[in-house]
């Protein structure tokens, strides 16, 4: 019966398959996944500015806690006096740094943006599943910014309990000004994310097990396909818990229940009217989303460094079926692990061994990622386009990043590794760094399906230099001063007397951390020059072998121009001994490469 | 140009390898003064595990980077699976993992065991933002609080209920001052008046939540006598960053002394 | 029925648009048996939606046993009118079954009664939950009142706004009857009964969870 119908559509409206003309229906509430893609990616990127320099005032603050700063003091007046800092105000730099950073840009872009563009591109389909709901996905994603954005121009300012908002500094109004009006606009925007998060993981999941093009079997599928469909997978079991706990965190907040709050709390001398609640329970909550969440992050742009590195090498990736089985074991532990980051808590600490266990397990297929990788580059012919300098930068900072989880993973370690600047080195390098070079990547890789044209590839690698140098500056140095006892969210260290000598190294990394900051503006005078004079592309400027490149660049409305490509093999075959070309393309049917299997 | 960046990475890496391993073989944890050097020797022990993993997996990445630039006539190998090598390393990695595992689990049973019966006993509670200490006296037992008796003009920080026999002879230390006799085991209970806060002593490797609701027992031994700091390592307000103690080590023989000096 | 009056399922129309018109469709729903295997898009989709709104709900469960576990918990009896309205609902997951078969059996104005009966029921079950907020709050008890409390206002209102937002599904469906397609084991009424079914079960289960565990 499928059949009949298709034919039917397929005469009877011919003649109704081009886009929607209307500039609103095309690019604003546009239904197509390339043009929902590219939103997400510039609504991401504005709020990676925004959140970039609340981390550089963050910065100013810790390298120079003495000085005042008169000008900027005009410019962010609420929080400043005198061209002093306020410490409420330092409060929500670090709240809404992490807050944005983590679910605004680095979910969004390389998820909600790259996935959106590439799922239906790399698995043959015409559009998501459900391309309604991917539009309504965005225009829900959209006001959940402008809501976490307002909340600092509240008159008590915005959330101030840190991104991982624990009670009862979260719960009580009085316990900080930021846990006044600007807290529940915090909760209020992160519903909004889940449930456009939500409306996308749905979308990803059917059209990844779906909407597969004839012959493109889950083994066949490009890493960057896998990393996604786990990714949904992780999605939609995991932040309901945030959900859940947001929701009782607001009913706490405004209608006097008590779930997170216990009894006896007494802020400045006046006792609070809850009782019995367990803030406890608000960690558990929260982690068994936030651990997740980390892997939402990362595992995108393991699969786009993979795609990269095979492409530039001309090389298969060595190792497939490990690479998606890591992929595999990674997201399925993050679901037991979450208690990690609650070993000095006070939870039991027998819970503490088991959570010891599934984390330190996790270096295993981390581990096995890297052997793979150094293995593919191993007798390859490596061409040093930009896009392969990320990936390059996605494994050592993996490396780097990766070795210091095995410290904060064996519990005594943690007692005193806890809270200090260790453990911000080990997320900034791997699931921060990791997921910012891999989005640079995947932005020079396939600026071609999103613009049509190619970005400038010197000015890409100079970006590059950049960004990785004073990326490694800025969070490399944080080790140390972990080790030193340096803890986090202090406004100024040098209250402290063991931490006094440690303000070189901060005035350190605050410089490095502006020659970052300042080095995005190369990217940006590219990306957006690119997207309008960049040369065109062609339909495979990178000689790579996935379905994307087998249709024009940029894609039309529909994504091929007329039949959807069968699919006869693996995205990887590269240098095949006897073939015509370099490479293979999967939808090729020449009987060459190593089919077994594949 | 291409021929440059392979060589330019793997002389990135290369300095990043010699600075990161330089500035490793410094001493950057605070001076141990309590008995759990055990962490500090892991601790050891990990660097130097995954510091040498460090280095042989970045020169690999920057020899590899370099030499297997795309040159005129090189063509890369058609080489994607090797069962034996995969299991080879994935095993190899598995069995550190499991020693290093099984190190952590006993350290970590070792920290969190039972103390000695004859460790002095102390509560430490935590509010925005200043530390309480007060021992128990004579009787052993901490007399009831009551958040509704809490009076700061009074000096009564934590509530502590005067009608309560058992509270008659606690004694409670100024705020954020804490006396420990070296050598005897110290067991703390951490406690919270309102928000979480974490009480945090970087040269004893002590650091314990204190989660308001509950009671968290910790212990360790100081070993030498000395004026050292007491932090907040978990963001608990806008003044969490001068939550600052002090905590005092004497000579087990001149500890009530001192403790009564301080009362006074 | 004649193929003229049943055409084929505009499903999509309500949860996307599907693939854009007049190209050759997506292999997938050719009947290629490869990967066939997750059956029907749509209810893929719905499938895994009602797997993120069990984990919400799973969410609150931990929450509830680690929260009954402190000592200030004080039960809450139930009161006698949740068991009539869950009478209400489980009926209306009948009705909606009901009418399926009907209309599997062409008889489509026996399937619109059905319908219209299942959505009143529906209306009903959330009117009686305001009912039990009603008495509970006539008795003193709010949310703010005990923990037990809290969770039973908390989670009878997230339910019935899932519940409501099925009822507006469920009309979206039930207006456009007439015209809608029926093919075997696809339907649209069908996808949006696998829903209801679900909201009933789930609130079975909260049943349990609140007054009988």
């Amino acid at each position: 019966m499928a059949h009949e119908a298709h034919a039917e559509t397929g005469h009877a409206e011919a003649h109704a398959h081009a886009a929607p003309q209307a500039f609103i229906w095309r690019y604003i509430f546009s239904k197509d996944h390339k043009v929902i893609a590219v939103q997400y990616y510039l609504t991401a990127m504005f709020m990676a500015v925004i959140a970039g320099l609340l981390a550089m005032t963050i910065r100013l603050q810790l390298a120079w806690p003495e000085k005042t700063w008169p000008q900027l003091g005009k410019v962010l007046s609420s929080g400043f006096s005198d061209g002093v800092m306020n410490p409420e105000f330092y409060a929500m730099l670090f709240t809404m740094h992490g807050t944005i950073m983590v679910f605004f840009v680095l979910s969004t872009a390389p998820v909600s943006g790259f996935g959106n563009l590439l799922i239906p591109l790399q698995a043959g389909a015409r559009d998501m599943a459900f391309p309604f709901l991917n539009g309504l996905s965005f225009w829900t994603f959209l006001p959940g910014c402008v809501v976490i954005l307002a909340s600092f121009f509240v008159g008590s300012g915005a959330a101030a309990a840190g991104w991982t908002s624990y009670p009862p500094l979260s719960a009580l109004q009085s316990a900080i000004p930021g846990s006044q009006m600007g807290q529940t606009l915090w909760i209020i925007g992160m519903v909004f994310f889940i449930a456009s998060f939500t409306m996308g993981g749905l979308n990803f999941l059917t059209t990844i097990l779906n909407l597969r093009t004839k012959g493109l079997s889950l083994m066949r599928m490009p890493l960057t396909l896998w990393s996604m469909f786990l990714v949904a997978i992780l999605g939609l079991l995991a932040f309901p818990a945030l959900t859940a706990a947001s929701l009782m965190l607001l009913f706490d907040r405004h209608f006097g229940t008590s779930f997170f709050v216990p009894a006896g709390v007494v802020l400045s001398g006046a006792p609070q009217a809850h009782a019995g609640g367990s803030p406890l329970l608000w960690q558990h909550l929260f982690w068994f989303l936030g651990h997740p969440e980390v892997y939402i992050l990362m595992l995108p742009a393991l699969g786009f460094t993979s795609d990269i590195i095979a492409a530039f090498c001309r090389k298969p990736i060595f190792g497939y079926k490990a690479m998606a089985g890591a992929m595999c074991a990674i997201a399925f532990l993050s679901f037991v692990v979450w208690g990690h980051h609650m070993f000095v808590s006070g939870m039991s600490p027998y819970l503490g061994m088991a959570f010891a266990v599934g984390t330190i397990l996790i270096a295993v297929p981390s581990a096995v990622k890297v052997f793979n990788w150094l293995a593919t580059l191993w007798r390859s012919r490596i061409i040093y386009k930009t896009p392969m300098l990320w990936a390059m930068g996605v494994v050592s900072l993996f490396i780097s990043g990766g070795l210091s989880g095995v410290f904060l993973g064996q519990g005594a370690l943690d007692i005193h590794l806890h809270d200090t600047y260790f453990v911000v080195a080990h997320f900034h390098l791997i699931m921060a760094g990791a997921a910012l070079f891999g989005v640079f990547g995947a932005t020079t890789f396939w600026f071609p399906k999103m613009f049509g044209r190619l970005m400038n590839d010197s000015l890409g690698k100079i970006h590059f230099w950049f960004t990785f140098l004073a990326y490694y500056s800025t969070f490399f140095p944080m080790h140390y001063i972990g080790f030193a006892g340096h803890s986090r969210r202090l406004y100024d260290p040098y209250q402290y007397a063991f931490l006094k000598d440690l303000q070189p190294i901060n005035q350190l990394i605050t410089i490095s951390a502006f020659v970052l900051g300042a080095s995005q503006i190369l990217f940006f005078i590219n990306f957006f020059w690119s997207a309008f004079k960049g040369p065109k592309a062609s339909d495979n400027p990178w000689d790579a072998n996935g379905l994307e490149w087998s249709t024009p660049s940029p894609p039309p409305h529909g994504n091929w121009p007329g039949d959807i490509p069968a699919v006869y093999r693996w995205p990887y075959d590269y240098s095949v001994p006897g073939a015509p070309k370099d490479h293979v393309m999967q939808h090729d049917p020449s009987p060459i490469g190593d089919a077994a299997g594949h | 140009m291409a021929k440059f960046q392979g060589l330019l990475f793997g002389l990135a890496t290369l300095l990043l390898v010699g600075l990161a391993t330089f500035f490793f073989t410094k001493d950057w944890l605070p001076p141990l003064k309590s008995d759990r050097g055990a962490i500090d020797h892991s601790m050891w022990v990990t660097l130097a595990v995954t510091g040498a993993v460090f280095i042989v997996t970045n020169l690999l990445l920057a020899w590899f980077g370099w030499r297997y630039t795309d040159r005129p006539g090189a063509q890369a190998a058609y080489w994607h699976d090797d069962p034996r090598l995969e299991w080879t390393w994935t095993l190899a990695t598995a069995g550190i993992m499991f020693v290093f595992l099984f190190n952590a689990l006993g350290l970590w049973a070792q920290i969190t065991k039972a103390p000695p019966p004859n460790a002095l006993v102390v509560e430490v509670t935590g509010q925005q933002f200043a530390w309480n200490a007060r021992y128990p006296g004579k009787d052993g037992v901490f007399g009831r609080t009551d958040p509704k008796l809490v009076d700061p003009g009074a000096l009564n920080f934590i509530g502590i209920d005067k009608s309560d026999p058992s509270a008659t002879d606690d004694i409670v230390l100024p705020q954020n001052q804490l006396y420990l006799p070296k050598g005897r085991a110290v067991l703390v209970h951490v406690r919270s008046l309102d928000v979480v806060h974490s009480f945090f002593l970087p040269n004893f490797r002590v650091k314990q939540d204190a989660m308001p609701g509950m009671t968290v027992e910790t212990w360790f031994t100081p070993t030498e006598t000395g004026d050292f700091e007491i932090a907040c390592a978990q963001h608990c307000g806008l003044g969490h960053y001068r939550m600052r103690g002090q905590v005092h080590v004497v000579a087990a023989a001149d500890f009530d002394k001192t403790v009564a000096a301080a009362m006074e | 029925m004649t193929a003229g009056v049943l055409e084929r399922p505009t499903l999509p129309k309500v949860l996307g648009d599907g693939p854009p018109p007049g190209l050759p469709p997506s292999f997938s729903d050719d009947g290629d048996g490869s990967h066939g295997l997750f059956g029907d898009t749509a209810r893929l989709g719905l499938l895994a939606f009602m797997g993120t709104v069990s984990m919400l709900f799973i969410g609150f469960t931990s929450a509830y046993i680690v929260r009954r576990a402190s000592a200030d918990w004080r039960p809450l009896r139930a009161p006698g009118l949740l068991w009539a309205n869950t009478a209400l609902l489980l009926a209306s997951s009948a009705t909606l079954e009901t009418a399926r078969r009907r209309l599997r059996s062409s008889d489509l104005r026996g399937a619109q009664v059905f319908v219209a009966a299942t959505g009143l029921l529906g209306l009903l079950f959330v009117a009686g939950q305001v009912g039990a907020w009603r008495i509970l709050g006539s008795q003193g008890v709010f949310l703010a009142s005990n923990p037990h409390s809290s969770f039973f206002y908390m989670l009878t209102g997230i339910h019935a706004i899932h519940l409501l937002g099925g009822l507006i599904w469920f009309t979206a469906v039930a207006v456009r009857m007439r015209q809608m397609a029926y093919a075997p084991g696809t339907d649209a009424l069908g996808l949006v009964a696998l829903f209801w079914h679900f909201l009933s079960a789930l609130w079975v289960y909260l049943l349990y969870l609140l007054f009988v565990m």
